[in-house]
């Protein structure tokens, strides 16, 4: 708890807005985050840019639980943030949590 | 735990195969130093001639990717060769400065291409074909050369010509025996694979001496000691290769032709090994794969103190990587008093076998044409089977019925992968455990068929006879997510009658159950043209263009192409869109390639407010489906056109707008022959003539430039829009996703389509389906979204946190 209390809780969406594998950015203090609802409706956020060529990676194809780079198809994970094989390089993952229907990350 | 250093000098097949086998032996025993001269991770060269026949990329031949590296703790330095060894102190220093101790030390050098010295052998333009670097050196080169020579008509020779005609050039082999790859082949074979590679579009120059290579800085011609020219802008030398040596010699080793090893692979020094094609073993130096491989298997038993009866040389096979010429050569080729040979010629499949024989034993083989046999034979001779009980006839008639050669009959023991070492036993072994039931898996798992791919008939049969008909194909599947075709899903699609791509993954059992990026938009697509009514375009199953309507730049901002049918537009929308590019501070306004006003480098959130103000609507710049028909003045200005283009292309525009298709579908209306909107260049091209219109289909402008082929000429307007909605139809039916149409057009064959679109009856019906598929559908999806506000609000908003 230590962890996340010192951390800014951000609000992102409601979680009804937010479409099962469509991503949403947010911008916070100049920092692009990518959140995303999962099919089975978790919701998950990582660095929102592309560790390759800083592709919008809120822009790209979801499944389970990746996100492909819609610039030149980089595969994340979008539970540790690591880029997959064969590609290498990784993004920051962050913290959510869902309260009375409002999406919110902690930055 | 770790007290021993062990470094390899060499990061290439040999050297990190030897490095695999010690970890698998005992993975703690070595703190582990590899040092490499190219800039890659250990890649298999052998596939080298793939990249440069485009059928591999060179990310697909890098076998041990970094990860790798780190996963095993080993220290690679692959940007500072190695440059001394210093044997009485046991260290090694690069060519920085930087000295690395060893324990024992492992050369792996491997070998170079071997340059011709003549003059001229230095000139820009000249390249070796043994790298990475040598391969994209060809292929940079092919862009803008045309004309290539290759001297050597040996194994990597050939393979480099095919490579290079497969770039687009013109590629002349120069050979100076009488005969190809004549160390492999006798001269009946080596005559046959001649005429073959000939068909192919290789040019030969038989019995030719080099004597230099003309030109100032960069190479121009190739001169022969007959006095004969021929103009080349790039020269591959091929004509053999050359042990790496340079260092071990200074050291003090004992050099001959390579480095001198004894059955355990130890050299002169103390402590210092060599394998692979740097290495002389009973007076062999070897450049073929399997013999380092089962070099390294020595070593690595040698290192880690198992007991081995050491390395006894190895029997080598050759086959060639150019399809359309199957060939085997292994043992020894030629007649002697003591080996005899029989033979076989079939004119009528010019296929060719020739085994020799010594002691009623098979010792040689060359097989052309058919190679079906190899295993059959290269076992006989492995083996040294005894085939006394065998007349000429049946040892040269197929194997149908002979148990005793089928790999059933095998030993656990004997080897199937030679490149790898990996035995029938093994391959068993995982297949049972692990529950492969193809090729690739048995592949992925044992490493059996990774590197020269020759035995993988072998594992298809061995498979087969493990586990029956619950084999499965090689990948043919549309991604890594299933082995189904396109055919194959779509049928399913229509007789499971799924209509969302959940269910096809679920249904039809892929990998994982929400695809892919390359899948998921592909099976998106078939559902809606197969299931028109009953599928509802799933959103987040399209690429990010298709589901924004913008293309997506590079720093991922859109762009806004608004329709302008036909290339016409008005002052009023010009009007419109300089104020609306201005209050929105776009930073390019261009006129696109086809006929239209883009704004680029829009950011996401200003779209619907941008097309609203524009209020016009989109050109589908950026989808898979039909684009804006490019049309010339046409007859109502120009003095030569002969039809109303304009009026034609706007026409088309207003009629199959926004229908999709597998990828985009263009068009271009010419109003005479001088075809100023390129019609020759189009998926569908319309010429205007006196009297009618010429059909054009197939041609592509793109990455592959494909002259659009003439399908009809017809009389009326009419005729060009149902043919034009035909061909959008029977494209969509029988497509892949993401295939053009010049590729669909030579994978179904011109004619076969062409049947189809003329047929009344069929064309017909194609329009009849596409008016049924599209009817309510080609609605403007800028439009769309304005009027949608929760859509445009979850699609297009960006936080502020």
């Amino acid at each position: 708890m230590a962890m996340t209390t010192s951390k800014q809780k951000v609000f992102v969406a409601n979680f009804d807005e937010m479409q099962q594998r469509i991503g949403r950015e947010i911008v916070v203090d100049g920092i692009k985050i990518a959140v995303f609802r999962l099919l089975d409706n978790r919701i998950k956020a990582i660095g929102g840019v592309c560790p390759h060529t800083h592709g919008p990676l809120a822009e790209g194809i979801v499944s389970g639980e990746y996100v492909f780079c819609p610039l030149h198809d980089y595969k994340v994970s979008l539970l540790d943030g690591t880029v997959q094989e064969p590609d290498d390089g990784s993004v920051a993952t962050y913290d959510t949590s869902i309260d009375e229907g409002k999406v919110y990350i902690f930055v | 735990m770790r007290t021993e250093q062990l470094l390899l000098i060499g990061n290439g097949m040999a050297g990190v195969r030897t490095i695999e086998a010690i970890l698998e032996r005992n993975s703690t025993k070595y703190e582990i130093t590899i040092v490499g001269e190219e800039p890659y991770t250990n890649y298999n060269r052998i596939m080298l001639s793939h990249v440069l026949q485009n059928k591999m990329t060179v990310d697909e031949i890098i076998t041990h990717p970094m990860q790798w590296y780190k996963d095993n703790d080993i220290q690679l330095i692959h940007h500072d060769p190695a440059a001394r060894i210093d044997t009485d102190n046991k260290r090694v220093i690069t060519a920085s400065g930087v000295c690395i101790p060893y324990n024992k030390c492992i050369i792996a050098t491997g070998s170079r291409s071997f340059i011709l010295p003549i003059e001229g052998a230095q000139l820009q333009g000249v390249v070796g074909f043994r790298t990475i670097d040598d391969t994209m050196q060809m292929i940079e080169q092919a862009k803008s050369c045309k004309r290539a020579a290759v001297i050597g008509g040996g194994l990597l020779g050939l393979e480099a010509a095919k490579g290079l005609i497969d770039q687009g050039m013109e590629v002349t082999v120069v050979h100076l025996e009488k005969w190809l790859m004549e160390t492999q082949l006798n001269e009946q074979a080596g005559q046959l694979l001649k005429k073959d590679l000939e068909q192919q579009g290789i040019q030969f120059l038989m019995e030719k001496k080099t004597a230099r290579i003309r030109g100032t800085t960069k190479v121009e011609a190739l001169e022969f000691s007959d006095g004969t020219v021929l103009e080349a802008d790039l020269v591959v030398m091929s004509v053999g290769i050359r042990p790496v040596t340079g260092m071990a010699k200074e050291a003090g080793l004992h050099v001959e032709r390579g480095i001198v090893v004894d059955d355990f692979m130890a050299t002169s020094a103390e402590g210092v090994y060599a394998v692979g094609e740097c290495a002389e073993h009973n007076q062999m130096t070897y450049g073929l794969v399997a013999p380092l491989y089962e070099q390294a298997n020595v070593l690595a038993d040698v290192l880690t103190g198992r007991v081995t009866e050491g390395y006894r040389g190895s029997t080598v096979s050759t086959s060639l990587k150019v399809s359309g010429c199957d060939l085997f050569s292994a043992g020894i080729i030629h007649e002697r008093d003591d080996i005899k040979a029989i033979e076989a010629y079939n004119g009528l499949a010019n296929s060719y076998k020739k085994l020799f024989i010594q002691n009623n034993k098979v010792v040689g083989i060359v097989l052309y044409g058919d190679t079906t046999e190899e295993n059959r034979y290269y076992k006989m001779l492995r083996d040294k089977v005894d085939i006394t009980t065998l007349n000429p006839v049946t040892l040269l008639a197929s194997a149908c019925g002979e148990a005793s050669i089928s790999v059933a009959n095998w030993d656990d023991a004997d080897t199937v992968c030679g490149c790898n070492g990996v035995t029938k036993g093994t391959i068993v072994q995982a297949i049972h455990t692990q529950q492969l039931t193809s090729v690739a898996e048995v592949t992925r798992c044992t490493k059996a068929g990774n590197s020269c791919g020759k035995c993988k008939s072998t594992i298809s049969e061995l498979l087969t006879h493990v586990i029956g008909d619950k084999v499965t194909a090689a990948p043919t599947g549309i991604c890594a997510c299933t082995h189904l075709t396109r055919d194959e899903i779509v049928l399913q699609i229509h007789e499971k009658g799924l209509t969302t791509t959940k269910e096809v993954f679920q249904a039809l059992h892929f990998r994982n159950a929400e695809g892919c990026s390359k899948c998921r938009p592909a099976i998106n697509f078939y559902l809606h043209v197969t299931f028109p009514r009953e599928h509802t375009d799933e959103k987040e199953s399209r690429f990010v263009n298709e589901r924004m309507h913008g293309n997506i730049q590079k720093d991922g901002r859109f762009s806004v192409i608004p329709r302008m049918r036909g290339g016409q537009t008005t002052a009023q929308q010009l009007l419109k869109i300089a104020q609306v590019a201005d209050k929105y501070k776009v930073p390019l306004v261009k006129i696109t390639g086809s006929q239209r006003i883009g704004l680029f480098g829009v950011k996401k959130e200003d779209l619907p407010d941008m097309w609203e103000e524009l209020d016009m609507t989109s050109a589908s710049a950026y989808a898979k489906a039909v684009r804006s028909v490019k049309t010339c003045v046409g007859a109502n200005f120009c003095r030569f056109g002969t039809q109303d283009s304009m009026g034609l292309g706007i026409k088309l525009e207003e009629r199959f707008e926004y229908i999709d298709t597998p990828h985009k579908f263009k068009m271009g209306i010419s109003a005479c022959p001088r075809s100023c909107v390129e019609s020759g260049v189009k998926d569908f091209g319309v010429i205007g003539l006196e009297n009618g219109f010429q059909i054009f289909i197939g041609g592509n402008g793109g990455t592959e430039i494909k002259e659009a082929q003439l399908l009809t000429t017809v009389e009326t307007e009419q005729e060009v829009i149902d043919l034009c909605g035909a061909m959008i139809q029977y494209y969509r039916k029988t497509g892949i996703y993401t295939e053009r149409t010049a590729p669909w057009v030579e994978r179904l064959g011109f004619e076969h389509i062409k049947s189809v679109l003329l047929d009344q009856e069929q064309c017909n019906s194609l329009l009849a389906e596409l008016e049924e598929a599209v009817a309510g559908k080609r609605n403007d999806p800028w439009t769309t979204i304005r009027e949608n506000e929760s859509m445009e609000k979850e699609l297009f908003t960006v936080g502020r946190g």
